[in-house]
């Protein structure tokens, strides 16, 4: 490495950006060195994108500065960043959709005449595609082409502006092996050329094949600056998963009852029609938490979604209580006995312009006490939410408070409450600590064990390996849709939770 | 032959106020804004265009009033939608409501003193046809050519639209910001800028429309000369795809109908006349329902993925 002797291409100084609610990036330093390809890795919400969208202009950080070839740089826009040969491949694709692969290659270009010469774009479009075995159809529309294929575009596009700095976000998510292969083909190749690029990532084999570089985030802070040579992918999934200390959570010693819930080989699509679960079986018993350890995205959703009746399967079979239920929907679920805490809680879960009682009555409502007939009854549905206000300790003026105006953690709590409520039998809870303060984040995990001390099953999904070691009884770890491994809690360490979490060891 | 020359002639007369809006709500919905307000701005620039003709007699001053009328209330729909980020629909309507009152409003008040202030009944400059002697008894190619000034405007500004949209670097740019403002901001295109700007000149072009009417198709001020020809051309652009090209067929379409209901209702015919007046937006709508219908079967370029949506960069 020449790292010594060069002046750093890209230098990013005391970065910090703040969305409501969440410190994205807190002074984050960052160098790239001409011809070198820097690896950025952690966990999803560790501010990787961010900080790659505040390089290419999208975003302003709040405070910082960036130096790009030795001079202060002033990004306004992405115009100014790509005037300084900025490049980025964004996770979301920014490619319009009905427009045509060649169209979309020059659009934004200041530099191309009024009149466009679609013929000379064409020629040096299919000059760049030959070179670098990007192979794509110039006319066709974007909406036309696999995921793979737009990609390609969207590389070209960056080599057709001649950039030299390259920031690709998670480029291999979508991906079919032999096509992320090829990725790493034209990467080598833009390398020998001068070019450098950052790639955004969570997946360790990357690293340890991509880069030279590799720089680990953790909940917005810059951990560790390392030399792939130097480094492991154990000692990367250390830095990456982070050591946070917990208060350890009493509960009572660990004895399954019979089998609540029983998924056998279940596959599912994701909302674009793409495989999201495959062959999923596991089993959840009376009284134990099963915890689902996992990078989001690679399957939880559907997993949740499918349990509660939300989402079909394309195969296999969900039995609950013995009873197959593989095609039924939510409200079966529910009558069932099966609660959801959803991942996304103000859409899904809660109706922030309704009060607090009205939230809590929205699972009970349709039978005695609170309802007669087609009439509710509101005094029952107030004393209700009295009740579970207190119980469950929600910080709300009063009942009648439109929930939007209470704090996420105590909306949470307020779904929490509900669904306990409502448990009968296994309850699904989807990251249910996210973005809650410690405190409302033990209260939330002390309902948790609660209900599994009482003898219901608990399906838990987080991304935070401590708190599933802590809580769940045994974790199964989900990767690309498919089960990793399936363990005890106590015998789970997290470097071997990290590694498969990123696909590695099966 | 005199017959269908005729008709065509009076068709193409009354489609150029039609085209003139079409197009300028297509420019204002390519960039990703739609603006219900051109029923208001059409009887805005009407009014106050043909106050300025009767006043200075000069029609170029009476265009750019009309024009700049037109611009200002779309700078207005501009403002609140896209920096106020109201929604579109009721910012475009309020405009709307705003405009006829306030153009029934002018017509009462902007009038000399000799016509009790009003301007009904007045007589400003107007435009004339062109008489081409040598061409008069030509069939169809005299109805082309002997019209006036704007519908010429008409002929240069359908072709040239069409070109600016898709053979031009700023046309592309413009095509992007409809479909996809996230990414043509990702791209380096200023949107906020570009979405300002195509909306004003939407405004203009729809003024431009609403002034043929006052000072061109039925010269001189009434209440509600409009008709709702700004409704008709919401539809109309639809109609057209979005593509300014086919913003033709449909004005051809509306005129064409109005022309041939005149021509029943000139030679006496029994249909009650209220029936045949609402002929040409009763044609408009089915024909316009048949045709998205068949479209939407073909599978053909919808309205702009990203029409009448906000837009904001760091918004998650």
């Amino acid at each position: 490495m020449e790292e010594k002797n060069s002046q750093p291409l890209v230098r990013m100084i005391g970065i910090s950006k703040a969305f409501p609610g969440v410190q994205a990036n807190d002074c984050v330093d960052l160098e790239l060195f001409p011809g070198e390809v820097l690896a950025l890795l952690g966990e999803n919400g560790a501010g990787k994108s961010t900080l790659m969208n505040i390089l290419c202009g999208l975003y302003r950080p709040d405070a910082g500065e960036i130096e790009v070839r030795g001079r202060k740089a002033s990004i306004q826009g992405p115009r100014d960043s790509q005037a300084l040969g900025i490049g980025m491949i964004h996770q979301n694709f920014k490619l319009v959709d009905s427009m045509t692969v060649l169209e979309n290659i020059i659009l934004g270009m200041k530099n191309q005449p009024f009149l466009l010469d679609m013929k000379k774009v064409r020629s040096e479009v299919l000059q760049l595609s030959e070179r670098y075995n990007l192979k794509v159809e110039p006319d066709a529309s974007v909406w036309q082409l696999s995921v793979g294929e737009q990609q390609r575009v969207e590389i070209l596009k960056l080599l057709y502006r001649k950039a030299d700095i390259l920031i690709l976000d998670e480029p291999t998510a979508v991906l079919t092996p032999q096509e992320s292969s090829q990725l790493a083909k034209v990467i080598r190749l833009m390398k020998t050329e001068g070019k450098s690029a950052i790639f955004i990532t969570h997946k360790m084999d990357e690293v340890m094949n991509f880069s030279d570089r590799v720089m680990v985030l953790r909940k917005g802070k810059a951990v560790a600056g390392l030399s792939t040579a130097s480094t492991s992918p154990s000692q990367l999934a250390r830095l990456m998963v982070g050591r946070e200390m917990l208060f350890s959570i009493d509960k009572k010693p660990f004895s399954p009852g019979k089998t609540i819930l029983k998924l056998d080989r279940v596959c599912a699509k994701d909302d674009r029609g793409l495989d999201a679960l495959k062959e999923v079986s596991l089993d959840i018993r009376s009284g134990e938490i099963l915890g689902i350890a996992g990078v989001a995205g690679n399957g939880q959703k559907e997993l949740a979604e499918v349990i509660t009746g939300l989402r079909k399967l394309e195969s296999g079979s969900l039995r609950l209580d013995e009873r197959d239920m593989s095609q039924s929907s939510p409200i079966a679920m529910i009558k069932a006995g099966v609660a959801h805490v959803p991942q996304d809680r103000v859409s899904v879960g809660s109706v922030g312009d309704l009060s607090v009682a009205s939230n809590l009555a929205m699972k009970e409502y349709r039978k005695p006490p609170l309802s007669t007939g087609i009439f509710l009854i509101p005094r029952r549905i107030t004393s209700l939410a009295k009740k579970l206000i207190e119980r469950f300790k929600i910080m709300t003026p009063g009942p009648d408070t439109h929930l939007k105006f209470l704090s996420g953690g105590n909306i949470q709590k307020t779904i929490l409450a509900r669904e306990i409520g409502a448990c009968k039998s296994l309850l699904v809870a989807v990251y249910p600590s996210r973005g809650l303060d410690i405190g409302a984040t033990e209260s939330v995990r002390r309902q948790l064990v609660d209900q599994r001390d009482q003898g219901l099953g608990v399906l838990f999904v987080s991304e935070d390996i401590d708190e599933l070691m802590q809580v769940a009884d045994t974790i199964a770890v989900l990767f690309e849709g498919r089960v990793m491994a399936v363990m005890p809690s106590r015998e789970a360490e997290p470097e071997r939770l990290g590694l498969l979490m990123a696909g590695v060891g099966a | 032959m005199d017959m269908i020359t005729s008709i065509l002639a009076i068709t193409i007369r009354a489609g150029t106020s039609l085209v003139f809006a079409t197009v300028g709500e297509i420019f204002t919905e390519r960039a990703g804004i739609l603006n219900l307000g051109i029923e208001g701005i059409m009887l805005m620039s009407a009014v106050t265009g043909f106050a300025a003709s009767f006043y200075t007699q000069n029609l170029f001053i009476a265009l750019l009033v009309a024009a700049a009328v037109g611009a200002a209330m779309a700078a207005l729909h501009a403002f609140l939608t896209v920096t106020m980020r109201a929604n579109q629909v009721v910012s475009g309507l309020s405009i709307t409501l705003f405009g006829s009152g306030f153009a029934s409003f002018l017509g009462q008040r902007l009038g000399p003193a000799a016509n009790n202030f009003r301007l009904v009944g007045l007589k400003g400059a107007r435009f004339m046809p062109a008489s081409f002697e040598a061409v008069s008894d030509i069939p169809i190619v005299s109805a082309f050519l002997n019209q006036d000034l704007l519908t010429y405007l008409v002929y240069i500004l359908i072709p040239l639209s069409w070109f600016f949209l898709y053979k031009t670097r700023p046309g592309l740019w413009l095509r992007s910001i409809g479909e996809d403002p996230q990414t043509a901001d990702a791209m380096g295109i200023d949107v906020i800028k570009a979405k300002y700007f195509y909306t004003i000149l939407g405004g203009v072009f729809i003024a431009l429309g609403g002034a043929h009417l006052s000072l061109s198709y039925t010269p001189g001020w009434a209440e509600n000369i409009t008709g709702g020809r700004g409704w008709i051309v919401v539809a109309l652009v639809i109609f057209s795809m979005w593509n300014p090209a086919r913003s033709l067929w449909g004005a051809l379409l509306f005129g064409g109908i109005n022309a041939v209901q005149f021509r029943l209702q000139a030679s006496g015919t029994t249909i009650p006349a209220a029936f045949l007046n609402m002929l040409p937006y009763l044609g408009t709508i089915a024909v316009l329902v048949l045709m998205t219908w068949w479209e939407a079967l073909s599978k053909k370029v919808g309205a702009p993925a990203a029409l009448s949506q906000a837009y904001m960069r760091e918004d998650k």
